[in-house]
C-alpha cells in the first residue's frame, strides 16, 4: 500500500448550513481538510459532524454554502458522483453489505478500467492490508464490529480516493484493534491520501491528527494542532471540559 | 515492502489463513501490512448452487419428457410448466437480485402476449412463423419496462410494490377497453395445422430453449459486476450508490432484461393457449404464483425459482383438472405462500441447507462431548512416577 503514488486532494466546506425544520445542524460552518494530512473532527453529539459528512458526500442536501475539492465545486452532488470525483466515507453505524462476502464487498465500489482478475487482486491486497483476508469467503453480515469497520476502510479505498472521511472509525471497537485501525491510517497518509475524521475517542483524534477542528452547535469553536486545541478553553467549555483540562 | 505471506507466514491479523473461517474480533495489526505487488491470494471458493452433473440430468429428463410421455396432458403440463421456469428466472433476475418486489410482471408477460396475437393477425402469420414473432414481443415488453421502471423505480420497497400493482390494474382495463386488444372478447391466435399427437412438442422445446436462456443470463448475471451492483443494491442500495454505483440504470437495465424474457414467455404462451382475453392475460394470479414459485424455492438463488416453479406449477394444474372448483387449489395456494413467507421466508433450498449445516454441526458437537464425557471418566493414565526417579 505504501510506497505507491495515490490521490490527494484538499477538502473545503465554506458557509454550509443545514437545518432540519427547526432545528439548525449546521450554521455557516468552514473547515478545511488540507491534502496529506489528517483532520480530525470533534465536538459534542449533537454538534453537527456526521450532518457536515452527509452534506459534503452528498447524502443530505445542504440550505447554504459550498464544498470544493481542490478548486472542484461539489456542492449539491449526489453520493455516486462525490465518490466518484474521490471522496470515499465510511458510517458511524457500520453500513457493509451482509448478505455479500467480504470480497464481493470489495469488488462492489465502481473501479471501472481495472481488468477482473487485477480488480479482485487489488481488492484482496486491501484485505490483508486491513488484516481481515481470511473472512474474504465469509459472508460480511458475519464479521465483529471491528472487523466491519476494517471492511469499511478497505472498500472505501478500492477506488483510491483522494479524500476519505471516517465517521468514528474507533467506536466500539476493541483497544488492540483501535491502534491496527490508526496504524493503518497513518500508513496511508504516509502515502499522501487525505484524511478527515470524526471521532470521540481523545486519544486516538490527539494522537492520530495533525489538525483538529472543534464543532459546537453546527459552528466552528477552533481549529488548530492537538496541542493547542487540548488547551483552548473555547474548547474545554465546549467538549473537553475539566478531565481533559486535568491532563 | 515486505510481506509476512510472502515470507510464508499468516500476518497477525490474519491468523484463520487456512482454516475454517470463524467470526470473531480481528487483532492486533500485522507488523507489515504492506502487500507486494503480484502477492498470490488464496481465493475464497466460488458458491455453486447447481452441480454441473444435477443441470446436465434435469436438461437431458426435461428434454426426453416429451417423447416418453406423448399424452397430449402431460406434454400440456410440461409446456406450461416450462414457461413458468422462463417466467420465475425472469422475474429473479431483477426482483430477487435487487430486492424490488415486482407485483406488476404480468404487465410484461400480458404486453408481449398480445403483442404476438395482434401481430400474427395483421401480418398474417400462422404455423412456425409464428415463432419469430417471440423476440420482437419480448422486445416490446423491455420496451414498455423502460418508462414503467423511470418511474416506479424512484421509489423503493412497499411504495415500489402497490406502484407496480397499479400499473398492473391500468394495463388490464386497457386491455378490456381497447380496440386493438379486442375488449372484454380478446383476440383469438393462428391455430397451426400440426399433427395433433406431436402438435405440444414445438412449443415444449421452445419453453425449454427460453427457460434455458433465462437461467443462462440469470447465471451470468449473478456472476457479473452488474450482479453483485444488483444484489448491493438489494442489502443497502444507499451505501452502493456512495460507492459509486448507479443505481438507477443498473435496476433499469435489470428490470428490462426481465421484462424482455417475461414479453417471451407471455408470447408463447398465448400462441399456445390459443386466445388473449384481458383477465388471463393479466391475471393478478399470476403475478402471487411466480412470487410463490421464487420464494418458494429460494429468492435471490439460480435453482430457488425453477425448483418453484418445476414443482408448484404442476401441482396447480393437476389440482385444477381434479376438482371442478379451481378455487380449491387457489386457496390451497394461499395457504402455501403463508406458510412460506412466515416460516420459510428464505425459501426452500436455503432453509434446507441451512437445517443440514446445523444437523451436521450438532452431530459434530456430539461426537466433541461424548468423547469429553469418555476422557474425563477416564483420564490418560500419565507417566508412573517411579520411572523417573
Amino acid at each position: 500500500m505504501t510506497g505507491e503514488s495515490v490521490r490527494s486532494g484538499t477538502l473545503r466546506a465554506e458557509g454550509v448550513s443545514k437545518s432540519f425544520g427547526g432545528l439548525q445542524a449546521l450554521a455557516g460552518c468552514s473547515l478545511t481538510a488540507p491534502a496529506g494530512r489528517i483532520t480530525g473532527l470533534i465536538g459534542p453529539n449533537g454538534s453537527g459532524k456526521t450532518t457536515l459528512f452527509n452534506a459534503i458526500t452528498g447524502y443530505e442536501r445542504i440550505d447554504a454554502g459550498q464544498v470544493y475539492l481542490d478548486d472542484r465545486r461539489i456542492t449539491g452532488a449526489s453520493p455516486q458522483r462525490v465518490f466518484s470525483l474521490g471522496v470515499g466515507r465510511t458510517f458511524q453505524l457500520t453500513r457493509i453489505f451482509p448478505r455479500l462476502t467480504v470480497l464481493e464487498n470489495m469488488l462492489v465500489p465502481a473501479n471501472r478500467g481495472r481488468p477482473a482478475r487485477e480488480r479482485r487482486e487489488h481488492a484482496m491486497d486491501l484485505l490483508t492490508f486491513t488484516g481481515i483476508a481470511s473472512h474474504a469467503g465469509s459472508l460480511a453480515g458475519t464479521l465483529s464490529y471491528g472487523q466491519r469497520k476494517l471492511l469499511e476502510l478497505a472498500y472505501v479505498l478500492v477506488a483510491d480516493p483522494a479524500v476519505v472521511l471516517l465517521d468514528e472509525p474507533a467506536g466500539g471497537v476493541n483497544p488492540s484493534l483501535i491502534h491496527h485501525i490508526a496504524d493503518r491510517i497513518r500508513e496511508l497518509n504516509a502515502a499522501g491520501r487525505t484524511f478527515l475524521i470524526v471521532e470521540h475517542n481523545m486519544e486516538f483524534v490527539m494522537g492520530l491528527c495533525h489538525e483538529v477542528t472543534v464543532l459546537d452547535s453546527g459552528t466552528v469553536v477552533a481549529s488548530g494542532p492537538p496541542e493547542v486545541i487540548r488547551t483552548d478553553p473555547r474548547v474545554l467549555d465546549a467538549y473537553l471540559g475539566t478531565e481533559a483540562e486535568d491532563d | 515492502m515486505t510481506s509476512d505471506r510472502a515470507a510464508g507466514k499468516a500476518p497477525a491479523g490474519d491468523q484463520h489463513a487456512g482454516r475454517p473461517v470463524a467470526p470473531g474480533p480481528a487483532t492486533t495489526a500485522p507488523a507489515t501490512a504492506t502487500i507486494p505487488a503480484g502477492t498470490r491470494h488464496a481465493w475464497p471458493p466460488r458458491s455453486r448452487s447447481l452441480s454441473v452433473t444435477g443441470i446436465a440430468v434435469l436438461i437431458a429428463v426435461i428434454a426426453v419428457f416429451p417423447l416418453v410421455f406423448t399424452n397430449p396432458t402431460a406434454t400440456n403440463f410440461g409446456v406450461i410448466t416450462l414457461i413458468f421456469v422462463a417466467v420465475a428466472s425472469a422475474w429473479n433476475m431483477f426482483s430477487g437480485f435487487s430486492g424490488y418486489l415486482s407485483l406488476g410482471h404480468a404487465v410484461f408477460y400480458g404486453t408481449g402476449a398480445y403483442f404476438l396475437v395482434v401481430a400474427a393477425k395483421d401480418w398474417n402469420l400462422n404455423g412456425a412463423d409464428v415463432f419469430w414473432l417471440l423476440p420482437l414481443a419480448g422486445v416490446v415488453a423491455a420496451l414498455i419496462a423502460v418508462p414503467l421502471g423511470l418511474v416506479a423505480l424512484r421509489v423503493r420497497r412497499h411504495t415500489f410494490v402497490v406502484i407496480t400493482i397499479a400499473f398492473f390494474f391500468i394495463a388490464q382495463l386497457s386491455a378490456s377497453n381497447l380496440t386493438v386488444t379486442g375488449g372484454s372478447s380478446g383476440v383469438l391466435a393462428p391455430i397451426p395445422n400440426w399433427a395433433a399427437a406431436t402438435f405440444n412438442n414445438p412449443f415444449y422445446y421452445l419453453a425449454m430453449l427460453l427457460a434455458a436462456a433465462a437461467v443462462t443470463l440469470s447465471v451470468l448475471i449473478r456472476r457479473s459486476v452488474f450482479g453483485l451492483q444488483l444484489r448491493a443494491i438489494r442489502d443497502d442500495e444507499d451505501r452502493a450508490a456512495g460507492l459509486g454505483v448507479r443505481a438507477m440504470p443498473v435496476k433499469l437495465a435489470a428490470l428490462v432484461l426481465s421484462a424482455f424474457f417475461t414479453g417471451m414467455a407471455g408470447a408463447l404462451w398465448v400462441y399456445f393457449i390459443g386466445q388473449a382475453v384481458p383477465q388471463f392475460v393479466f391475471d393478478p394470479l399470476f403475478d402471487l404464483a411466480v412470487v410463490l414459485m421464487a420464494f418458494f424455492g429460494g429468492l435471490g438463488t439460480i435453482a430457488g425459482p425453477v425448483l418453484g416453479a418445476l414443482i408448484l406449477e404442476p401441482t396447480q394444474l393437476y389440482l385444477n383438472l381434479q376438482e371442478s372448483n379451481s378455487y380449491e387449489s387457489e386457496i390451497l395456494f394461499g395457504a402455501l405462500f403463508l406458510v412460506v413467507i412466515l416460516f420459510l421466508p428464505r425459501g426452500v433450498l436455503p432453509t434446507a441447507g441451512e437445517w443440514l449445516t446445523t444437523g451436521r454441526i450438532r452431530r459434530l458437537r456430539g461426537d466433541w462431548l461424548a468423547w469429553r464425557a469418555r476422557r474425563t471418566a477416564n483420564p490418560p493414565v500419565p507417566p508412573a512416577a517411579g520411572n523417573l526417579s
